[in-house]
């Protein structure tokens, strides 16, 4: 595991700084000079846990390659809330291209620095869910194959936030969203449909494949310092709770993450060439409900008769993921 | 035109659009009060002094412990600890020890040889402290760091009232005491031992003080009436640990019965038991009434202590004495049953309470006496002016704590009342509450168990029976401090704000916010692991 434990009580084994550790111990957020990628002044909706999972990951990545960062977009909110023409956010050199064309612009960055014989310049493609497992997933299977030296980040809010709300790939089974309306016999997103990209990206057997959440900042900085240190196609998938999307308080983006881990609804790992090599493990189990239950998009589920079932086909999931990834466990061999 | 093709605008910065204005609510940085210290009598800063302990810091953690209770080591051996039955991290897993975080300190500081700050200025006033118990010595403490003159007069031969003459060894070893009361007297207050004051205002008037504090304590032990023949020998509780202390130990017999069940009939139970007696306690009620400690109850039985439970003295004779069984009626009051019973018994030591010496007061003017207690005001001032009174003398719960807290709230007053003015205490903060914590950021860390002394040697001799915590665990106590609604500078707020929001102001200054930016999103205050922060409305 890529996680480095620190031994500290009140003093925070999982808080994000520590006054009471060596500077080299503390995570990149604590300190006074990280690069704040995204700057303040952005338009994202209050509470929004892709703006503060970007900015994780970038000053993550940042610090890593001692600011020699080259960032491409793909079109999304996160596109859209930092740079309406002419002003930006961001506080490195950033592209934007297309909705679906992330993964090969960035490829086509990664070549030019080549060419340039500007190794040391390290290239990020990041996007929406929609933009990665939907419209971009061609290009970036293609940035995959070929092991092209990026690191893509995808944002995952499980669903087009921007344009309002609509189903993904990779949005959850029962979720409501404004195509997936919460009515029929059926109401919410239907099972058995989309895809989990973390799994796809390990098939391809690159280098590096690894899942977080905003809810754990220090193994998500360990996750993009470890992806840094490879050479070749890398995927990091971060989940990020919407309060817009999901119906939730703007207070409460980070709890949701955590309960998304905790319950198992989200797997964190990490594999390397296709092979899981560690992951995060639960610290208290919750069933699924805590999870469910602050979100609005899953509203439909609880009220005068709870639909069981369908919370025990989610449940379902989460047990399986507890299962296939080793949550449970300290650490997967 | 100068500019590239198809550009027509300059690039600008997102910081241009003051997102701010989206706000309808605010986080606001505050420090709420922590249950520890809400809870002391001695009204200490724990949160305070622990966050200094958790750095390793020992000597600054006992300077701001000090500002409060100038006796440390005595209090972390003595102190029944209600800051410990209040600690959030009692509903996590067991509240912090901070009673032997304490006494770590207040250990640690005789060893090094801390000494207290000497007053910057001198006042020019004479404050006279009458008794040199906990209460009279945390008053003269605080009086002479504010710059006052201070002499204590004592009736004693010693320094240290009940702490001395009460408190058995086995709990107290003497040369702690000793070096907590030198280093009060090290600040210039004057000690007059063996100086009993006969009349408050004549002592006053000669010694040309300016305003006097009381504290003699309570040492009359109670008395009851029971039909003893002339060879029964019955004592007093009060003078039996005071006893303990000269050179010639009390003639109780072999088999001693102590009658009563508070903290003191175990006290003269466990010390007898040293002595090589088989002390038997008598107490009329049953042991969750009893008003003894539990924990000490629990330590006295482990050591051999016998406990008649539910049984009065009806009859005490030579070498025996009667008792009758009594129950307890609906109300929890004992009535008696008729069953008696006969003990043997060398000696009775009666532990029904204590009374006050009120001698002194004979005579002066506005006083108010109710219930053998004086009478104070919330500024702890009698009915006379310029004479106050705190500790066991005055109506309150009779502790060593408590004892302590009276003395500073009455220096104090003293002090505001010698320049004129009225003291007004800080208003006090909102607690800090379980539920305003975040509990996910504390790792879990179970309690460090004090070592106590073996069974035989507790039984046998005075040596202290609990042990102290050494650097490492003490370090360790202290580390497992929630910090309740206290910033502990973890940076979570800074970090987890969407919006850059949160200004670092650097080790020590805490965080500000960015009102220009921040939305009122309300993370900072969730993610909050101690409850430091708190959403307020906006004026829109």
């Amino acid at each position: 595991m890529t996680f480095q434990p620190i031994k500290f009580y009140q003093t925070g084994t999982f808080t994000v700084g520590n006054r009471l550790l060596t500077p080299e111990q503390r995570s990149v957020q604590s300190h006074l000079d990280r690069s704040n990628a995204i700057n303040s002044g952005h338009r994202a909706c209050q509470g929004c846990g892709e703006a503060l999972g970007a900015r994780y990951a970038i000053d993550a990545a940042m610090e890593a390659t001692n600011s020699q960062l080259i960032a491409v977009n793909a079109t999304g909110c996160l596109e859209v809330f930092t740079t309406p023409y002419p002003e930006t956010s961001w506080q490195l050199p950033w592209m934007h291209s297309l909705f679906g064309n992330a993964a090969a612009v960035a490829t086509g960055v990664a070549a030019a620095m080549k060419v340039k014989g500007r190794s040391e310049v390290r290239v990020v493609a990041q996007g929406g869910d929609g933009g990665t497992t939907d419209i971009g997933f061609g290009c970036l299977s293609g940035m995959f194959e070929r092991n092209d030296d990026v690191l893509y980040i995808c944002y995952d809010n499980e669903a087009y936030m921007n344009t309002g709300v609509q189903r993904s790939s990779a949005t959850p089974p029962a979720a409501r969203t404004a195509t997936t309306m919460s009515v029929g016999p059926e109401p919410g997103n239907v099972f058995g449909q989309g895809k989990f990209l973390p799994a796809i990206a390990m098939a391809h057997e690159i280098p590096y494949v690894a899942t977080a959440t905003v809810a754990d900042l220090r193994d998500l900085e360990a996750k993009v310092k470890r992806a840094m240190e490879f050479r070749g196609a890398r995927y990091i998938h971060i989940l990020v709770p919407c309060p817009l999307g999901w119906g939730t308080a703007s207070h409460d983006s980070i709890r949701i993450a955590r309960l998304a881990h905790e319950t198992g609804v989200f797997p964190v790992f990490e594999a390397e060439y296709g092979v899981q090599v560690s992951a995060l493990p639960i610290r208290k189990q919750l069933p699924v409900e805590e999870y469910l239950k602050p979100q609005k998009r899953f509203a439909h589920l609880f009220g005068a008769k709870p639909k069981v079932e369908v919370i025990a086909r989610l449940q379902a999931r989460a047990d399986r993921n507890i299962s296939r990834y080793g949550l449970l466990q300290k650490e997967v061999a | 035109m100068d500019k590239p093709f198809a550009i027509t605008l300059d690039p600008g910065s997102s910081l241009a659009n003051l997102t701010g204005s989206w706000r309808t609510r605010k986080p606001v940085y505050l420090d709420r009060l922590p249950p520890c210290n809400n809870a002391c009598p001695a009204g200490e800063n724990i949160q305070g002094w622990l966050f200094h302990a958790e750095a390793g810091n020992y000597e600054q953690a006992w300077r701001t412990l000090t500002e409060n209770n100038p006796l440390p080591a005595i209090m972390g051996r003595v102190c029944y600890h209600p800051c410990e039955t209040a600690c959030n991290r009692g509903q996590l897993d067991d509240a912090v020890g901070i009673n032997s975080v304490e006494r770590f300190l207040g250990d640690e500081a005789i060893k090094c040889g801390w000494q207290f700050d000497k007053p910057a200025t001198s006042s020019g006033k004479k404050v006279l402290v009458v008794g040199a118990g906990p209460s009279g010595l945390s008053a003269a403490y605080h009086l002479a760091r504010m710059g006052h003159k201070v002499e204590i007069q004592e009736a004693g031969p010693m320094a240290g009232g009940m702490m001395r003459f009460g408190i058995p060894k086995y709990r107290l070893p003497r040369e702690v005491l000793d070096a907590e009361v030198q280093r009060i007297l090290d600040l210039g207050v004057t000690l007059r031992l063996n100086t009993k004051v006969a009349n408050i205002e004549q002592s006053m008037k000669e010694g040309g003080f300016d305003a006097a504090f009381l504290a003699v304590g309570a040492h009359i032990g109670k008395r009851t009436y029971i039909p003893a023949g002339d060879a029964t020998k019955i004592l007093d509780a009060v003078s039996v640990l005071r006893s303990m202390e000269g050179e010639d130990k009390p003639m109780l017999g072999r088999r001693v019965v102590v009658y009563g069940g508070g903290n003191t009939a175990i006290d003269v139970a466990r010390s007898v038991k040293r002595m090589g007696a088989e002390p038997i306690i008598v107490y009329r009620r049953t042991r969750d009434k009893a008003p003894a400690h539990d924990f000490e109850i629990e330590e006295a039985l482990q050591e051999g202590v016998m406990i008649k439970w539910l049984s009065t003295i009806k009859q005490a004779g030579e070498g025996e004495i009667t008792v009758e069984k009594m129950q307890l009626d609906e109300k929890g009051f004992p009535q008696p049953t008729g069953e008696f019973e006969t003990l043997a018994a060398d000696s009775v030591v009666l532990a029904l309470g204590q009374d006050v010496d009120l001698s002194l007061l004979e005579g002066v003017s506005g006083l108010e006496i109710k219930d053998g207690t004086v009478q104070v005001g919330p500024n702890m001032m009698t009915g006379h002016d310029g004479i106050f009174a705190g500790g066991d003398m005055v109506p309150s719960e009779r502790t060593v704590t408590v004892g302590v807290g009276h003395g500073k709230k009455a220096a104090r007053h003293i002090d505001a009342w010698l320049r004129g003015t009225v003291y007004e205490s800080a208003p006090k903060h909102e607690i800090a509450t379980f539920d305003k914590l975040n509990l996910w950021y504390y790792s879990d860390a179970p309690k460090t168990v004090r070592p106590m002394l073996d069974i035989i040697r507790r039984q046998s001799s005075f040596d202290e029976v609990q042990g102290g915590l050494d650097e490492s665990n003490a370090l360790f106590e202290a580390r497992r401090c929630l910090s309740c609604g206290n910033c502990f500078e973890c940076d979570n707020c800074y970090g987890v704000c969407p919006d850059n929001a949160v200004i670092k102001l650097g080790p020590g200054r805490r965080f500000e916010f960015n009102y220009d930016y921040c939305k009122g999103c309300g993370i900072c205050v969730s993610e909050c692991p101690c409850g430091a922060i708190k959403m307020v409305a906006e004026d829109i």
